[in-house]
C-alpha cells in the first residue's frame, strides 16, 4: 500500500509519542501517504487507519477537517493561495486573478492537462511577504508579483 | 468529601463533588433545555442549548459541562440565560429544514418541543439554507435527510462509548460538518439502533419504521423481549392492530435506555409471510387447513394414543406459563418435556444446587473488577451484557476470556486463552497459575461466567464444576428470555430434551428442531421415526416434519412471563391481536390436556396459570449455581477437525429469523467455514473457496473464510442456519474437503 | 543582518542563515540553561524570575507566563508536558515563522527550561502546516541540540531528562487554541475542549500540561540570562519586554519589527515605513484579525502594550498589526474577515458554527450591493448570540471585529446598503467575485 520509506517515515513519527498514543501519527502519517499518492484515497485512509489502530472513520474525520490534506486527485502542483485580508491589501488577491486568467481555471479547479490545480487558502503565517504562495503544501514562495508568478508557472511547466 | 451547597433558581441542593450543574438542575427537577448532552454519554458540550446563567461568571455556562461549586447560584431561567438559550436556538433553526410535516421525528422531536419554548415564530435567516447528502448506512438506520442533523454528535460518541466501535463520524468542518459512516461502510454494530433513540431530530430515523406512522397516531404498550436471557423492558408501539416500532423501555436495572438491534427489529417478523394462521392438518401427505376443534381433537385424540410415551420441546423463548403447561401434561400423559434444546449435557441435572443464573443482578456486573467468561460470544449472544461489561472495562474491571474462538467484544481485554472445544475443560481447570489465574486473584469484586458455548458443550456439567472450584462466584449469561424461567416451570420433566426425542408422539412448542436443538440430525431422525408430531408455531415450519401444525401467538401477540437470566420475573400482556386464527399456545396447551383428560387443567386465565406455576415457590431460594459433582478424568482428544458451532444473533429464534430487516444486517451474512491459516494449507482450500462440510450423515457447502485467531485443527460452522442444517451437533468431528471451482458438490 | 529594530533582543545579530546550534551558542545560547542546571537553581526560582520579567503569553491572550507555570502541579507523578504553540495562523501574524526561521534553538531552550521549571518529561511543538519548510529545519535543530546534550536523558549530567518533538499542523486555524491543539497532537480534529479542566490539569493525553508561544518560549532563555528585572524594564509595569509586532496592509515595508512593549504606535508605523506616499491611514487592526479594529486617530494615540491597547478599545493579541489606508473598502475588509471565521469556524458549537456562516452571508450581500436596511442591526445581534457563548475563543474572534466595523465605519456599511455601491471606490465599483471569494473590489485591489 505504502513504500517502505514511507512506512520507515511513519515509524519514525510514530516514536515521537507515547507507544499507547499512536493515533498522535495520524497526521504525519497522511501527511506522508499523500506525498506518496499525491491524495488520500478511500484504501489509503484505510491503510493508515490498520496501520495505527484506528477507527477508518476517525481517520476519515482527521484528512477532512485539515483542508491541505487532498481527498480528490490534484493536479501534478496544487498552488495554494492566501485569501485572507492582510494578505489581500497587499495584493494577495490580484495575485489569484492573475493566476486563475494564466491557468483558466478557478479556485478549486485543475486544469486541463492535469497539471496545475488553484486552490484558495487561509493564513499562511507569512502575510508579511504577501503575496504568498504555496506549491504542492511543502514550499512557500513570497512576494509573488506578476512576473515572478509567471516565472513560476513557466517553471514548474518544465520539470 | 461532603457535599456542595448551590442554588439554582432559588432553590436550594446539595450535590456530590464532580456533579455537574445539570446533574444539580436534574435532582431539583429543573429542566435545562439542551440537546447533545445525555447522561449515558460523555460530555460534549457543543449544542450550547443548556446555557444557564452562573452569578460571578462573565457569560453564560453550559449547565452540562460546568463543576457545581459551593455556594454556587445559578439561574436557569433569567432574562439573561432565557436570551442565551433563544440565540442558540435560533441558530439550531436557521439551517434546519421546515419539513416537519413529512418527518418520521415530528411529535417526538427535542427540536421541534424546544423550538415552541425558545424559537421564534418567523425566521430572521433568509440566506440558503444548507443541504447535506443523504447516506446509506444500513438496513436498519436511515440516514436520508442528513440536513436536519444539529451535529451534537451523539450518534458518534454513542458509538465511541457505549457501542465500543466508532462507526460514525463527523468529518469536515465548521458549516461543512456532516455526519457519515467511513467510504462505503455500513453501521453493523449489534447496538446501532439506538443512535435512532438518540438522535434528538430527525436526522437518523428507523428504516423500516419509515413513514408507517406519527407518533401520535401509536398506542405504546409495555412488554418484555423475548430474545435473549436479560429480558429487556420494551415499549411496543401499535396502530390499528399493527406492531410499527418498538423501542426501550428505560430500565436502569436491565437494559438501562438500550435495546440489542435484535430486540429492536424482531418484531417485523410479525408480518412474515410465513405466519402460520390456520391450523392444519397432513393427510396423506397433503396438508390442508381446518378449524381449530378438528386440530385439537385430532391432537387430543394421538397424544392419548401415545400416552406414556409424548415427548415436548419447547424453545427457552416460551413463556413461562406455556412451559408450565408443557410440563404438565408432559407429566399427565406420560413422558418429558424440556427447554434446553441446545443442550446436550445432562449428566448436571440431579447434582444441581437449583436453577442455574446469572448469580448476581445484571447492575452488580458494572462493579465486577475482575471477570473471566467461559465460552461465551458475548457480543453477539448478549449485547447489552457485553455493553456493561464494556463500561465496567472502561472503569477498570479486567476481562479475561476462556473461548474457543477470538471475536473482537470492542473492549479491552487482560487475558484470553483460546483452545479447540475438546480443551475448554482442561483449560478451566488449569486457570489458577496462568495470567488469567492471577489476575483473578488480584480482584476484590470477582465472577466467572459460563456463555452459550459453555453451556452447550458436552461437558457443561463438569464446566460448571471446574468454574466452581476457581473459588469466585460462578454465573450463567442465560441462553434466552426463560432459560432461568424453564426451571421454574417445573421442566425438565421425565428426562431431558435428549431424551424426550425417543418418545411415539412429539409436541413440539415454537421450535424448529433442524435450527433449534443440539444435534439437527439425531432431532430430525426423531421426528421421522415419531408416530405423531404436533409443531405449535407462529411460523410454516421451514423442514415438513409434522402431522398437525397448530398457529398460536408469538411476542406481542400473547400474553405470559419471562424470568430473566437475573431471575427477574417480568409478565407482559398482548399488544396487538393474534394474527389470523392464532391463539395463546397456553390456551391450546390447556384445551388439549381438557381434550385429553388432564386432571385440574381448568384454567380460566393465564394468571391462574401462573399462580398455579408460582404457587409456593421463593425464586431467590430456588437459584443456585452450585453442583454436586466429581471432576471427570479428561476427555480423550477427538480425531479430526473439531466443530466450534454458534448460534448467529439473527438466527437464534423463529421470530428473529425472519425479521426482513435484521436479515439484512452484516450479522445475518450467509455462514462461512471460518480455518486458521494452517488449516487452510493443510486442506488446500483459500479464503472464499467452496468447502464442502460433512458430519455425521449429512452435508453443507460453504464458502471458507480465514479467521488466524481460530486454535488448530478447529473449524468454525455456525449452526441454527438452513445452510448447515443438514450438519450434526453443534460439537463433534467433522471433515471438510475443498470443492474444485466449477464442480458440483 | 536582518533589522528587526534597534531594540530587538530576541532577533538580535540574525542574519538568516546562523540558525544552527554552534551559531545560538555563540550568541550566548543554552548558557542560562547550563547555569541553572549546573547551579541546581530551583525550579520555583524559575518560575518567580519569569513573574517578575512579567512576560505575558504572545500568542493572543497575554495571560502571564510565570503564574500559568504554576498551575502544573508539583506532585504529579508521570509525565507532564510543555506544548510550544508554533501554529501561527491568525491572519497578520507571520513572527513565529521568522523565530523558527532565524532563531529556532531559542525556542528549544526556552522549552527545556519551562520542562525544568515545570517538571515536564516532554514537549512538543506544533508547526503551522504550511511552513512545512521550518517543520523540518526545526527537527534538525532537535537533533543538533539532543546530539549536543541539551536533550535527553539526564541532560548535561544533570538528574533532569526532556525530550522535545516537532508535530505538524496541517491547514486548521482553530489549532492556534490550545485545546484545539492538544487535540490535534492526540491525532483527532482540532476542536477545542470545554474548560475547565484547565491544560495545567487536564492536558495532553490528560497529563498536565502547559501551552506556550513561541516567541513566549524564546524570551524564556534571555530572561533566564539577564533577569526578570532587565526584562521587565525594556517595557512596562506588568507588561514587561520586547515584543514582535508583524506589520501588514498598506505600508511601505511590510514584516515584523521588534520594539519594547509601551513604544508608540507611530514610531512602529515609522519602522514600517509608514504608509504609501500620499495616502492617509484609516483602520488599523492592532493584534491580529480577531481583535477589534481602531479608527487612525485612536491608534495613532495608542503605545503598543497590552494594557495601553486595551485601553483603546481593542486588544494586543498576538501583534499583529494590519494597517489599511483610505482607498480601503471596510465592507470588503470585513467581508474577507468574516469569510476566514465562517472557513475555519471548527464547526464543533452551535452558535460558531451556525453564526459564522449567517455573519458571512450578510456581509457578503452588503459587500455584493444586496444589503437591506435591517442587516446592520442583525449583524449587531447575531454578533452578540456568538460572542460568549462558545466553546472558545473562535466565536468571539468572528463577532468582535464585525462589532467593532459597524461601530467605526457604520457610514460605510450604511451606504453600500442605501446606494448598492461602495464609498470608498464609488458607484461604478460593481464587486465581480463570488462566494470562494478572491476578489477585492477594484479600489482595494487597485489600491494593494
Amino acid at each position: 500500500m505504502l513504500s517502505p520509506e514511507s512506512l520507515r517515515r511513519i515509524d519514525r513519527e510514530i516514536a515521537k509519542y507515547p507507544a499507547e498514543h499512536k493515533q498522535s501519527a495520524v497526521m504525519a502519517a497522511l501527511i506522508v501517504a499523500q506525498d506518496e499518492k499525491g491524495w488520500l484515497a478511500t484504501e489509503t485512509m484505510d491503510f493508515v487507519a490498520q496501520y495505527l489502530g484506528m477507527a477508518p472513520v476517525a481517520v476519515y474525520e482527521v484528512a477532512s477537517f485539515y483542508n491541505m490534506y487532498n481527498l480528490e486527485p490534484a493536479g501534478q502542483y496544487k498552488l495554494t493561495v492566501c485569501t485572507c485580508l492582510p494578505c489581500g491589501l497587499q495584493g494577495s488577491l490580484d495575485a489569484a486573478d492573475h493566476l486563475k486568467a494564466r491557468l483558466g481555471v478557478d479556485f478549486g479547479e485543475t486544469t486541463a492537462d492535469g497539471r496545475f490545480t488553484l486552490k484558495e487558502g487561509e493564513c499562511m503565517g507569512a502575510c508579511a511577504m504577501a503575496p504568498v504562495v504555496l506549491v504542492n503544501n511543502k514550499k512557500m514562495h513570497d512576494y509573488m508579483s506578476n512576473a515572478k508568478l509567471d516565472a513560476l508557472l513557466d517553471e514548474l511547466r518544465k520539470r | 468529601m461532603s457535599e456542595l451547597n448551590l442554588e439554582i433558581d432559588g432553590r436550594a441542593v446539595a450535590v456530590p463533588p464532580g456533579a455537574t450543574v445539570m446533574d444539580a438542575a436534574v435532582k431539583l427537577g429543573i429542566y435545562v433545555p439542551h440537546f447533545c448532552y445525555h447522561r449515558k454519554l460523555s460530555i460534549a458540550a457543543n449544542c450550547r442549548m443548556c446555557l444557564v446563567e452562573v452569578e460571578r461568571a462573565p457569560k453564560p455556562l453550559p449547565a452540562c459541562a460546568t463543576p457545581a461549586t459551593d455556594g454556587m447560584k445559578v439561574r436557569t431561567n433569567s432574562a439573561g440565560a432565557k436570551s442565551a438559550q433563544q440565540g442558540v436556538m435560533e441558530f439550531l433553526l436557521i439551517n434546519h429544514p421546515l419539513d416537519c410535516p413529512i418527518c418520521d421525528q415530528g411529535g417526538e422531536c427535542q427540536l421541534q418541543d424546544l423550538a415552541v419554548g425558545y424559537g421564534k415564530s418567523a425566521s430572521r435567516f433568509e440566506e440558503d439554507k444548507r443541504v447535506v447528502p443523504a447516506k446509506d448506512i444500513g438496513p436498519l438506520v436511515a440516514a436520508e435527510e442528513m440536513s436536519r442533523c444539529i451535529q451534537c454528535t451523539r450518534c458518534v460518541r454513542f458509538g465511541q462509548e457505549i457501542a465500543g466501535v466508532m462507526e460514525l463520524g463527523m468529518i469536515h468542518r465548521g458549516e461543512h460538518a456532516e455526519i457519515v459512516a467511513f467510504v462505503g461502510r455500513t453501521v453493523d454494530s449489534e447496538l446501532s439502533g439506538n443512535m435512532i433513540d438518540l438522535c434528538p431530530v430527525g436526522a437518523l430515523t428507523s428504516k423500516p419504521f419509515r413513514f408507517a406512522a406519527r407518533t401520535w397516531e401509536l398506542a405504546r404498550r409495555k412488554s418484555i423481549s423475548p430474545h435473549c436471557g436479560l429480558g429487556s423492558n420494551l415499549v411496543v408501539q401499535v396502530k390499528q392492530n399493527r406492531v410499527k416500532r418498538v423501542l426501550p423501555l428505560e430500565n436502569e436495572a436491565v437494559n438501562e435506555c438500550w435495546l440489542s438491534d435484535k430486540d429492536r427489529y424482531s418484531y417485523e417478523a410479525l408480518e412474515s409471510g410465513e405466519r402460520l394462521t390456520r391450523p392444519m392438518l397432513k393427510d396423506h401427505g397433503q396438508w390442508r387447513e381446518v378449524d381449530w376443534p378438528q386440530a385439537l381433537e385430532r391432537v387430543a385424540a394421538e397424544l392419548t394414543k401415545a400416552a406414556g410415551s409424548v415427548g415436548i420441546l419447547a424453545t427457552p423463548h416460551s413463556t413461562l406459563e406455556e412451559l408450565y403447561l408443557a410440563g404438565r401434561l408432559a407429566q399427565a400423559l406420560g413422558g418429558s418435556a424440556d427447554f434446553r434444546l441446545r443442550q446436550s449435557d445432562f449428566s448436571g441435572d440431579a447434582k444441581r444446587g437449583g436453577i442455574p443464573w446469572l448469580g448476581m443482578p445484571v447492575a452488580n456486573l458494572d462493579g465486577l473488577d475482575r471477570v473471566l467468561v467461559v465460552g461465551s460470544f458475548l457480543r453477539k449472544d448478549h449485547p447489552l451484557l457485553a455493553q456493561r461489561l464494556r463500561q465496567a472495562a472502561k472503569r477498570g474491571c479486567r476481562v479475561n476470556v476462556l473461548h474457543s474462538v477470538d471475536d473482537d467484544w470492542l473492549m479491552p481485554i487482560a487475558n484470553r486463552k483460546i483452545v479447540p472445544p475438546s480443551e475448554l475443560l482442561e483449560a478451566l481447570r488449569g486457570v489458577n497459575g496462568t495470567p488469567i489465574g492471577e489476575s483473578l486473584r488480584s480482584g476484590r469484586n470477582v465472577a466467572v461466567l459460563l456463555g452459550n458455548f459453555a453451556q452447550q458443550h458436552p461437558q457443561a456439567a463438569q464446566l460448571q464444576a471446574a468454574a466452581q472450584a476457581l473459588g469466585y462466584p460462578i454465573g450463567f449469561l442465560g441462553e434466552a428470555a426463560n432459560s432461568v424461567g424453564g426451571y421454574l416451570a417445573g421442566l425438565p420433566v421425565g428426562g431431558n430434551a435428549a431424551s424426550a426425542l425417543g418418545h411415539k408422539a412429539l409436541v413440539l412448542l415454537n421450535a424448529e428442531p433442524e435450527l433449534d436443538c443440539a444435534d439437527p440430525q439425531t432431532a430430525g431422525q426423531a421426528l421421522e421415526r415419531a408416530q405423531f408430531v404436533v409443531a405449535l408455531g407462529a411460523f410454516r415450519p421451514a423442514r415438513d416434519g409434522a402431522d398437525v401444525l397448530l398457529p398460536i401467538a408469538p411476542f406481542a401477540e400473547t400474553a405470559g412471563t419471562f424470568v430473566s437470566t437475573e431471575g427477574r420475573i417480568q409478565s407482559f400482556h398482548p399488544a396487538v391481536r393474534p394474527a389470523g386464527d392464532a391463539r395463546p399456545a397456553w390456551k391450546v396447551l390447556r384445551v388439549l390436556g381438557n381434550l385429553a383428560g388432564v386432571a385440574g387443567f381448568d384454567y380460566e386465565t393465564l394468571e391462574q396459570v401462573r399462580e398455579a406455576c408460582l404457587r409456593g415457590k421463593d425464586l431467590a431460594a430456588l437459584l443456585s449455581n452450585r453442583i454436586d459433582l466429581a471432576a471427570s478424568p479428561a476427555a480423550p482428544a477427538p480425531q479430526g477437525l473439531q466443530r466450534i458451532a454458534e448460534v448467529p444473533i439473527h438466527f437464534a429464534d423463529a421470530l428473529v429469523r425472519r425479521a426482513p430487516s435484521l436479515q439484512k444486517t452484516r450479522d445475518a451474512q450467509p455462514p462461512r467455514a471460518w480455518m486458521n491459516a494452517r488449516l487452510m494449507q493443510q486442506l488446500g482450500v483459500s479464503a472464499g473457496q467452496p468447502v464442502l462440510i460433512r458430519q455425521g450423515s449429512g452435508e453443507a457447502r460453504l464458502a471458507a473464510a480465514l479467521d488466524d485467531r481460530l486454535p488448530e485443527g478447529c473449524v468454525r460452522v455456525p449452526a441454527a442456519h438452513a445452510s448447515t442444517a443438514g450438519l450434526g451437533a453443534m460439537f463433534g468431528t467433522l471433515g471438510v474437503q475443498a470443492v474444485a471451482v466449477g464442480k458440483a458438490a | 543582518m536582518l533589522d528587526y529594530g534597534p531594540d530587538a533582543i530576541l532577533m538580535a545579530g540574525l542574519d538568516g542563515a546562523n540558525w544552527r546550534l554552534a551559531d545560538y551558542e555563540k550568541r550566548g545560547g543554552y548558557e542560562a540553561l547550563r547555569k541553572l542546571l549546573a547551579d541546581q537553581v530551583p525550579p520555583e526560582r524559575v518560575i518567580a524570575e519569569v513573574k517578575k520579567s512579567a512576560l505575558r503569553g504572545r500568542g493572543g491572550a497575554g495571560f502571564p507566563t510565570g503564574l500559568k507555570w504554576s498551575f502544573m502541579p508539583r506532585q504529579f507523578p508521570g509525565a507532564k508536558y510543555m506544548v510550544c504553540n508554533s501554529d501561527e495562523g491568525e491572519p497578520g501574524t507571520c513572527k513565529d515563522r521568522d523565530l523558527l526561521r532565524y532563531n529556532p534553538h531559542s525556542v528549544i531552550e526556552g522549552m527545556i527550561i519551562a520542562g525544568y521549571a515545570t517538571g515536564s518529561t516532554a514537549g512538543y511543538n506544533y508547526i503551522h502546516g504550511e511552513i512545512w519548510a521550518l517543520y523540518e529545519q526545526f527537527e534538525e535543530a532537535i537533533e543538533e541540540a539532543r546530539r549536543a546534550g541539551y536533550l535527553g536523558r539526564d541532560i548535561l549530567g544533570s538528574a533532569f531528562s526532556f525530550e522535545v518533538y516537532a508535530h505538524p499542523g496541517f491547514g486548521a486555524y482553530i489549532c492556534g487554541e490550545e485545546t484545539g491543539l492538544l487535540e490535534s497532537i492526540e491525532g483527532k480534529k482540532g476542536q477545542p475542549r470545554f474548560k475547565p479542566p484547565f491544560p495545567a490539569s487536564f492536558g495532553l493525553y490528560g497529563k498536565p500540561t502547559t501551552v506556550n508561544n513561541t516567541e513566549t518560549f524564546a524570551a524564556v532563555p534571555w530572561i533566564m540570562r539577564h533577569g526578570g528585572d532587565a526584562f521587565l524594564n525594556l517595557g512596562r509595569p506588568n507588561n514587561g519586554g520586547t515584543k514582535l509586532f508583524s506589520v501588514t496592509g498598506h505600508v511601505a515595508r511590510p514584516g515584523n519589527y521588534e520594539v519594547r512593549l509601551g513604544t508608540p504606535f507611530a514610531r512602529l508605523l515609522e519602522m514600517a515605513g509608514g504608509t504609501r506616499a500620499g495616502k492617509r491611514l484609516k483602520a488599523v487592526i492592532p493584534g491580529g484579525s480577531s481583535m477589534p479594529v481602531l479608527p487612525a486617530d485612536v491608534m495613532l494615540a495608542t503605545d503598543m502594550d497590552y494594557d495601553s491597547i486595551a485601553k483603546a478599545g481593542s486588544m494586543l493579541g498576538s501583534g499583529a498589526v494590519i494597517v489599511m489606508d483610505e482607498t480601503t473598502c471596510m465592507v470588503r475588509a470585513l467581508e474577507r474577515l468574516s469569510y476566514f471565521y465562517f472557513e475555519e469556524s471548527c464547526g464543533q458549537c452551535t452558535p460558531c458554527r451556525e453564526g459564522t456562516g449567517w455573519l458571512y452571508r450578510v456581509v457578503h450581500r452588503i459587500e455584493t450591493g444586496r444589503g437591506r436596511a435591517e442587516d446592520l442591526a442583525l449583524l449587531d445581534n447575531v454578533s452578540d448570540n456568538i460572542a460568549g457563548r462558545t466553546i472558545c475563543a473562535l466565536g468571539d474572534a468572528a463577532a468582535l471585529p464585525v462589532k467593532s466595523f459597524l461601530k467605526h465605519f457604520r457610514h460605510e456599511f450604511e451606504h453600500h446598503i442605501e446606494h448598492r455601491s461602495c464609498l470608498v471606490s464609488g458607484p461604478d465599483s460593481e464587486p465581480k467575485w463570488g462566494r470562494a471569494g478572491a476578489h477585492l473590489p477594484p479600489a482595494m485591489a487597485r489600491a494593494a
